[in-house]
């Protein structure tokens, strides 16, 4: 693709554009500028080879004030926290982040912290994303920043070094999309259940080359955990980039919190942050609208993201499918997946269910779950589980009762960690086994080697754990336990 | 970094669409705090049973594409998870360039940084060599990253382009933090600017 000249200095520009303008150091060339990262997020699996890397060459940390070290995949989350680790391999991990954080000046929410969890959930937690910043990390998932009006992206091991060093990362400006959803939304559909819309819409490779920018009156309705959701996710359609203009949802969710601007600078922050919009007649090279209205509570039922039904449709026929290369892969999620064409997705028996992730595991998305939970049992053969996004998630939700919620209805409520959203750390899907997972990504052996995962929202999760098959929550809305 | 300049090898067509990092390197190999030990990690629940044994009918396991060079790859390769570890096995295992019709973005990037060829081409060209490649012995390619051609073994050249930077950086092995560093005072006055402009930005107030 020819590269995106920057936009003139009189064109209407994007929030996209406003602060990839804002943090351009010089450009490299007509493709590729030097893009000044504001907050860069370590984590213990991406960061080692990066670290390696500076100490073989005598280079220091650029800014390390600027820079925050979180263990989040690789540790257990059994109930009892503890320092030890018995893989040695995370283990060492774990110390190495350690030791680099000590001798380069870098602060680090290690694994005992208070504050220890997913680094998605964990930085806005603490107030540390700003709207109009530019955040890094070693994860693909920093796109949820979007959800303030901050440009987060997932970078590799040798940006991470680049950026520790230098605190800039070589880029190249995104295309701008924009993707509107308008209308009310039915009860039982959830932010997952638009951002897996969207996917379905346009493919996992949708969005590759694009920033997305979500708008309309019902993304404006959703509350800030929902907005995070879309940002999320929508990397699994291949975007590098999230935005939506911040309101005072966002202002009121970061305020007082521990790295949020006080006092005056939030008061010139909060002026700065209500002019970040896209100007009238930006350009968006593609554009989508959806109504809200219209959606389902959807599931996946292959090995993609983009491989989603509603819960009341059916496994897809590759028969029906005209594309040789489309049918081939519906071809074979379906014997990965051992689902047979035309079977009703509410018929799908489940043996395990996973709620947690920085996709679905905060504070709203734990209420959403529990709602459905409460007053009923997981089915006799469903493993559930729920793994807080965070600790402080766990601790709000102890204070609301929800973990006891939860434990009557036979799930295990435990530590914070990614857990079994990639399954690093011990908690793994068996060969064969099938869950409901509130999660992100249904790639084959993700989960687990063989293990069969089927994507939805949190309250989905918990209608399948009660039922012990994929349901309709919609159903379990309408009766009272 | 090593410098690219050309490769002659075989190729190996791995056509299946939107093969994630999950699959190219599984979690379990993702536990290292050096980069060593990758090649056997590659594609490690295609190429292995449950067992540890090798699966006979995976592409890579078939005696005619055995030390494969280059992989013929089918759309969005490289998506999913960001794990430069992917890339490192893929290296390891003696790949040297992929050539498909398009990408990952976070996984072409580090495909880059480590002077592994991510090769887009349009279909048309891209399904010519794919059908030459399920013809082994008429796999053999070699890819010239200076005259940005892949010669098939029926003599036919093909051009690709590879992004001027990257291509700089990958024929001379450049380290690419070298170069920024090279504009330290100009970060450094770009802070001073940045932080006078959004004062909140600025880390530790
Ligand atoms: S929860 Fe899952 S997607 Fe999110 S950072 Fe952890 S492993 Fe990645």
């Amino acid at each position: 693709m020819n590269p995106r000249p920057d936009p003139a200095p009189t064109t209407p520009r994007t929030i996209y554009d406003k602060i990839v303008d804002a943090h351009t150091v010089r450009r490299i060339d007509e493709r590729h500028l030097l893009l000044y990262v504001d907050r860069h997020i370590l984590n213990e699996y991406t960061s080692p080879q990066a670290f390696s890397g500076l100490r073989e060459h005598n280079r220091r940390v650029h800014r390390p004030a600027s820079t925050l070290a979180i263990v989040d995949h690789v540790n257990p989350t059994a109930a009892q926290r503890v320092r030890a680790i018995a893989d040695p391999q995370a283990a060492a991990q774990v110390d190495y982040v350690e030791r680099n954080c000590q001798d380069f000046g870098i602060e680090l929410i290690g694994l005992l912290d208070s504050r220890q969890g997913i680094e998605h959930v964990v930085c806005p937690e603490q107030g540390l994303v700003s709207p109009g910043m530019v955040i890094a990390c070693g994860d693909s998932h920093t796109t949820t920043y979007g959800a303030f009006g901050a440009l987060g992206f997932g970078i590799g091991t040798s940006d991470v070094e680049h950026v520790l060093a230098t605190q800039t990362v070589v880029y190249e400006r995104l295309r701008n999309m924009r993707v509107r959803f308008d209308g009310t939304l039915p009860p039982g559909v959830t932010a997952k259940d638009l951002v897996m819309t969207v996917i379905r819409a346009i493919g996992v490779a949708g969005a590759t080359g694009f920033a997305v920018e979500f708008a309309g009156s019902a993304t404006d309705r959703l509350d800030v955990a929902g907005r995070m959701t879309l940002c999320n996710m929508i990397v699994e359609a291949g975007a590098r980039g999230a935005v939506m203009a911040p309101d005072a949802r966002v202002c009121d969710y970061l305020k007082d919190r521990p790295k949020a601007p006080r006092g005056a600078l939030w008061s010139q922050a909060t002026a700065a942050w209500a002019n970040l919009r896209s100007d009238a007649g930006a350009v968006f090279e593609r554009d989508l609208a959806f109504d809200v209205a219209a959606v389902a509570p959807l599931v996946t039922w292959g090995t993609s993201p983009d491989q989603a039904v509603g819960i009341t449709d059916s496994v897809p026929d590759p028969a029906a499918e005209p594309d040789p290369a489309r049918r081939a892969s519906i071809v074979r999620a379906l014997a990965y997946m051992g689902l047979e064409p035309g079977t009703p997705m509410r018929s799908v028996a489940i043996d395990r269910a996973f709620i947690g992730s920085c996709t679905n595991g905060r504070l709203e998305d734990l209420r959403a779950a529990a709602g459905i939970v409460a007053g009923r049992k997981v089915a006799p053969h469903v493993r559930a589980m729920v793994v807080p996004g965070s600790s402080q998630v766990r601790r709000e939700a102890e204070q609301e009762g929800l973990d006891r919620i939860f434990v009557a209805a036979g799930f295990e409520w435990r530590q914070s960690g990614c857990s079994m959203c990639l399954a690093m750390n011990g908690d793994v899907l068996g060969a064969g086994e099938r869950c409901a997972s509130s999660t992100n990504r249904n790639f084959e052996g993700r989960q687990g080697r063989a293990g069969r995962t089927h994507l939805m929202s949190p309250a989905m999760v918990a209608a399948a754990a009660v039922a012990g098959h994929l349901v309709d929550v919609r159903d379990l809305a309408r009766e009272v336990p | 970094m090593r410098p690219y300049t050309t490769c002659t090898g075989t190729g190996v067509p791995l056509l299946q669409a939107n093969l994630d990092t999950d699959v190219i390197m599984p979690k379990q190999f993702l536990k290292g705090i050096d980069r060593q030990g990758l090649a056997r990690g590659l594609f490690y629940d295609l190429r292995y049973d449950a067992s540890g044994v090798e699966q006979a009918d995976f592409v890579l396991n078939q005696p005619e594409y055995r030390n494969a060079s280059f992989l013929v790859v089918g759309p969005n390769f490289g998506c999913g998870s960001s794990r430069e570890h992917a890339v490192w096995g893929l290296l390891q295992y003696g790949i040297r360039a992929l050539i498909g019709t398009g990408f990952a973005s976070i996984f072409r990037d580090n495909c880059f940084n480590n002077g592994l060829l991510p090769i887009a081409l349009p279909a048309d060209l891209h399904a010519r060599i794919a059908t030459l490649c399920a013809r082994p012995p008429r796999n053999l390619l070699t890819v010239d990253l200076v005259s940005q051609t892949v010669t098939l073994s029926d003599h036919s050249r093909l051009p690709f382009r590879i992004d001027d930077m990257y291509r700089e950086n990958l024929l001379h092995g450049r380290d690419a933090i070298a170069a920024t560093l090279r504009y330290s005072a100009e970060i450094a006055a770009f802070e001073d600017r940045h932080w006078n402009r959004s004062p909140w930005l600025k880390p530790g107030t």
